[in-house]
């Protein structure tokens, strides 16, 4: 190949030339996008100067004025967007990789790394370590009058234990229950035929969102006063089998474990699915060997099966955990955190938006952070242990 | 696996056992779908399975629920909203965190190690802990509230689980592969265009589905960056503007939310088995 452009000298210019113009055509492409979209009104803005384009100048000033084609406006925007984003990027990529081509083998060597991973690097830098610096230190200096521990101090408080206490019931029954319903269903149907069909309707909620089953469950703990007819299906049968209609989401400490089976009904097929994995690589001689000394089925189970799978009941535990800790949605959009159900992320969102408490939210998404910490040191020990982060 | 199974398989306990659960984890949705197509009237005076007891009676079924929502209460814009947010947000992190995790699978350089510790230490961190400074900073450059804003904060959001699925899934790739190719002259771009992106598709595309439905669903992060502004509602959002306004008002909030559903349904039914890599592969976030 490096023979036939040698011969070849126009295209050897060519060659020599079309990197370094993709790069800048791509820059410039990612630029001009970033222009146009860095604006509220970047969408109506932008098929508006289209339409001007196009001699269409009554829907351009419709547009600029909030009515016309909104959605088309929208539309166009998104399509942008998706152009910028990856043609832009990958001009770039191509562009500058191209550029680096030409330096000398040893800079080549050098560079090149660099140029696959700043942006990554950097894109992580401003949205995840810089601010996580800024929000432990914010934590400490921000409406502390003077106290910079004034934040954690507060968390002292009946208010903040019975927060922290609920967050602890949410660990240990949400990640529980998911795991060992999980667990119970991914033993049952490795069993039965049609497997497959019966896995898709335990895993079939994890495709909707937290707020979608909030409103699936509200209806489902619907209460209307005794003698009326009970249009959810809760209090439907808790009042044939003779009891009287419960406030489930109004009423403690009842509430908090309502909102956690939501959760549980969620999370339970992913701990279903991974763990169902995992079953299917035990060896099928273990079983058989446990089976000739006369073991029953739920023994085998029980005391072979579980602890070889325990690996994977423990990344699924830790994975649940860290959910759960961050669990936000449920709660806002159920009660609002209130009759005893806030948790960390909820208040921390309630601080920061309707309290406009810097600091205090700051505290709260530190004291998050801290519960997540190990699971990120077992992590990257994980890693340097198989020789990777060394 | 065979050998352990035929005792189980006539067992008739189990098999109700199996279709109890089955029923069990389906009855919320199924009384969300049935609920939003029923009269107004007849919602509030009887449960929804009376409905399914009678299914052939006259004018109990109906579409007005949607339209009502469809026609008041911006469910179009939010619809078109959560497209132009997802799309975005799903396709430009696998593009740079390919990139990423060639170079950290397959490239020699300094702080390699030290940096891809650092994306895995990133894996766990909450959300939480970026809501504060960013929006300061957006703040500052003008970028709270608009979409620029949002695909960047999900970009970077995204990208250490992609480049960890990613980097797991390239570095397995043969080695002959890229000594090879070495030997041909290719460079290192080179190989990752034609080689290494073409032989990842199946862990960019369970990537892909992972964060699609993660962006698609999220209501949080859109409540930050977004705002709750008529004209910025993604979906979530739009269906929490219902819950506010129109709590006991059951026809509209069954059928809201299933517009929100519809699309995380479709993919998951579409690509069933794409998206069970994905969650067999995104346990870590």
């Amino acid at each position: 190949m490096a023979i036939e452009s040698r011969d070849n000298t126009e295209i050897d210019l060519v060659r020599r030339l079309a990197p370094p113009l993709a790069a800048v055509v791509g820059l410039v492409v990612v630029a001009i996008g970033v222009m146009i979209l860095a604006d509220r009104s970047a969408a109506t803005n932008l098929l508006a100067s289209i339409y001007e384009a196009l001699g269409n100048g009554q829907g351009a000033i419709d547009l600029r004025n909030g009515v016309g084609d909104q959605l088309l406006a929208k539309l166009v925007l998104g399509v942008v967007a998706v152009f910028v984003g990856v043609a832009g990027i990958w001009m770039l990529y191509i562009g500058v990789s191209s550029i680096v081509g030409l330096l000398s083998p040893k800079w080549q060597a050098r560079i090149l790394p660099w140029v696959f991973v700043v942006p990554a690097i950097a894109l992580l830098t401003v949205f995840l370590i810089y601010p996580t610096i800024g929000t432990i230190i914010t934590s400490f200096t921000a409406q502390t009058n003077g106290d910079p521990l004034a934040h954690y101090k507060a968390l002292n408080s009946p208010a903040y234990l019975s927060l922290l206490q609920n967050n602890v019931i949410w660990l240990v029954v949400g990640t529980g229950g998911s795991v060992l319903l999980g667990l119970l269903i991914a033993g049952l149907v490795d069993r039965v035929r049609r497997e497959a069909l019966a896995k898709t309707f335990i895993f079939l909620p994890l495709a909707i969102s937290f707020i979608g089953a909030s409103v699936i469950w509200r209806f489902m703990y619907e209460w209307k006063p005794d003698g009326q007819p009970q249009i959810g299906l809760v209090n439907a049968v808790w009042t044939a089998l003779g009891g009287e209609p419960i406030r489930w989401v109004q009423t403690q400490p009842i509430n908090t474990y309502a909102l956690i089976l939501i959760f549980v009904w969620l999370q339970t097929g992913f701990a279903m699915v991974v763990l169902s994995a995992a079953i299917k690589g035990v060896s099928v001689e273990v079983i058989e060997a446990a089976r000739l000394d006369g073991a029953s089925e739920r023994q085998i189970f029980m005391w072979v099966i579980v602890p070889i799978i325990k690996g994977s009941i423990i990344t699924v535990a830790t994975t649940i955990a860290i959910v759960v800790l961050k669990i936000f949605d449920i709660i806002y959009v159920m009660t609002g955190g209130r009759n005893g159900t806030d948790v960390l992320a909820n208040r921390m969102f309630v601080e920061f938006y309707e309290f406009f408490n810097d600091g205090r939210a700051a505290a709260l998404a530190t004291v998050l952070f801290i519960a997540v910490l190990p699971v990120m040191f077992i992590n990257v020990r994980n890693l340097r242990r198989q020789g990777i982060g060394s | 696996m065979a050998a352990w199974r035929p005792a189980f398989i006539r067992s008739a306990p189990l098999r109700i056992a199996v279709v109890a659960i089955c029923a069990l984890w389906s009855i919320p949705t199924i009384g969300l779908l049935v609920t939003s197509v029923r009269n107004p009237a007849d919602i509030s005076t009887s449960g929804w399975w009376e409905a399914l007891l009678n299914p052939f009676e006259q004018g109990q079924w109906t579409l007005g629920n949607y339209q009502a929502v469809i026609a008041s209460e911006g469910f179009i814009t939010a619809f078109i909203n959560s497209l132009v947010v997802t799309i975005p947000s799903t396709v430009i992190p696998i593009t740079i965190a390919a990139f990423a995790a060639y170079a950290f699978a397959w490239i020699n350089f300094p702080l390699r190690g030290l940096l891809f510790a650092v994306v895995v230490g990133l894996l766990v961190v909450p959300l939480q802990m970026a809501f504060i400074p960013v929006l300061r900073l957006f703040g500052q450059v003008g970028l709270n509230g608009t979409f620029l804003g949002i695909w960047l904060a999900h970009t970077a959001f995204g990208l250490p689980l992609a480049i960890f699925l990613l980097y797991n899934f390239i570095s397995q790739l043969p080695r002959d592969l890229f000594e090879s190719a070495a030997i041909d002259g290719a460079s290192h771009f080179q190989v990752f265009i034609r080689l290494v992106l073409p032989l990842s598709v199946p862990a960019i595309g369970a990537f892909a589905i992972f964060q699609f439905l993660w962006v698609w669903n999220d209501l949080l992060v859109a409540l930050v960056f977004l705002g709750t502004g008529e004209d910025q509602r993604v979906l979530p959002s739009a269906l929490n503007v219902l819950i506010g306004n129109r709590g006991g008002q059951w026809h509209l909030l069954t059928a809201g939310a299933f517009l929100t559903m519809v699309v995380p349904l479709a993919v998951f039914l579409l690509l069933q088995r794409a998206f069970v890599r994905g969650i067999l592969a995104g346990s870590v976030k």
